[in-house]
């Protein structure tokens, strides 16, 4: 990896940190996406946070696909394949309570065991995977 | 205001997504590919996010309340339980066949495109029906 995309790396991620800094400080909630848009599907708006935080992601998503298209890279699967990995992040977010951002960033964050734990588990099958299928089709 | 505040989190989480190249699947197989070429990105981006978290997290234990709520919703579920490792182990599976979690996927559907709306509609099927099994219990 070169240097212009580790400094990206770094940038991002601390926009992400500051993205989840706000919704804590601001509203007391955990930017976790799996939870913030499991609860908001099952009617729980969370007081006013959820939808407007959901549609800022989506939103930006969308501007970017405007904007800066190339960032938004290529499917790594057949469809059919991402149908059901789409299946297995939801039900394994949903079991575990938790996903990249809500336990790899804001748990981690916070130093919870739980957290460290679910980090742990989901790289370790994630590598696993990978090791199985490719990085690609 | 609230909702003003709420979107721009989400906004910035994605912003922070698309600098850092994490809705570019490749790019967290990559990360997953131990034994390949190995992209180390995903591990800079989650370095970086906690390193701007972890001082806000702290923060907020000497304040009452956020800005707009009357609490902080910390997380209530103490210690590790099977469904949380075995929820994290099948995420990862998903995650490492897709090179998607749910950040990225939410973002990258703002743009319309076919297969990763088929993940998206997969993932909140999954998620949905789990946390209603899970909810039953």
């Amino acid at each position: 990896m070169d240097s212009s995309s580790v400094l990206r790396a770094l940038a991002g991620g601390a926009l992400i940190g500051l993205a989840a800094s706000i919704a804590l400080v601001a509203h007391g909630r955990i930017a976790g996406i799996s939870g913030t848009l499991g609860r908001a599907l099952a009617g729980d708006g969370g007081l006013g946070f959820r939808i407007p935080f959901l549609l800022g992601l989506v939103a930006v998503g969308a501007l970017t696909a405007l904007a800066w298209p190339s960032a938004l890279g290529a499917a790594v699967r057949s469809t059919p394949v991402l149908a059901i990995a789409g299946v297995l992040v939801g039900v394994g977010t949903a079991l575990g309570n938790g996903c990249t951002s809500g336990h790899g960033v804001c748990g981690v964050s916070r130093g919870s065991p739980r957290s460290l734990a679910a980090v742990m588990t989901f790289m370790v099958t994630g590598g696993i995977t990978v090791a199985i299928v490719g990085a690609q089709a | 205001m609230r909702f003003a505040i709420a979107l721009v989190s989400g906004g910035l989480f994605a912003l922070g997504l698309v600098i850092s190249g994490m809705t570019t699947p490749a790019k967290v197989t990559g990360f997953l590919d131990v034994t390949g070429s190995w992209d180390p990105s995903l591990a800079f981006v989650m370095a970086a996010a906690i390193a701007v978290h972890a001082p806000f997290v702290r923060l907020t234990r000497g304040l009452r309340a956020p800005l707009f709520d009357t609490r902080f919703h910390w997380p209530t579920v103490k210690g590790l339980d099977p469904a949380l490792l075995a929820g994290a182990a099948v995420f990862g599976v998903g995650w490492g066949l897709s090179g998607f979690c749910p950040g990225p996927a939410l973002v990258s559907v703002g743009a319309g495109a076919l297969p990763v709306v088929v993940f998206v509609g997969a993932m909140i099927a999954g998620l949905v029906a789990t946390r209603l099994v899970v909810r039953a219990r």
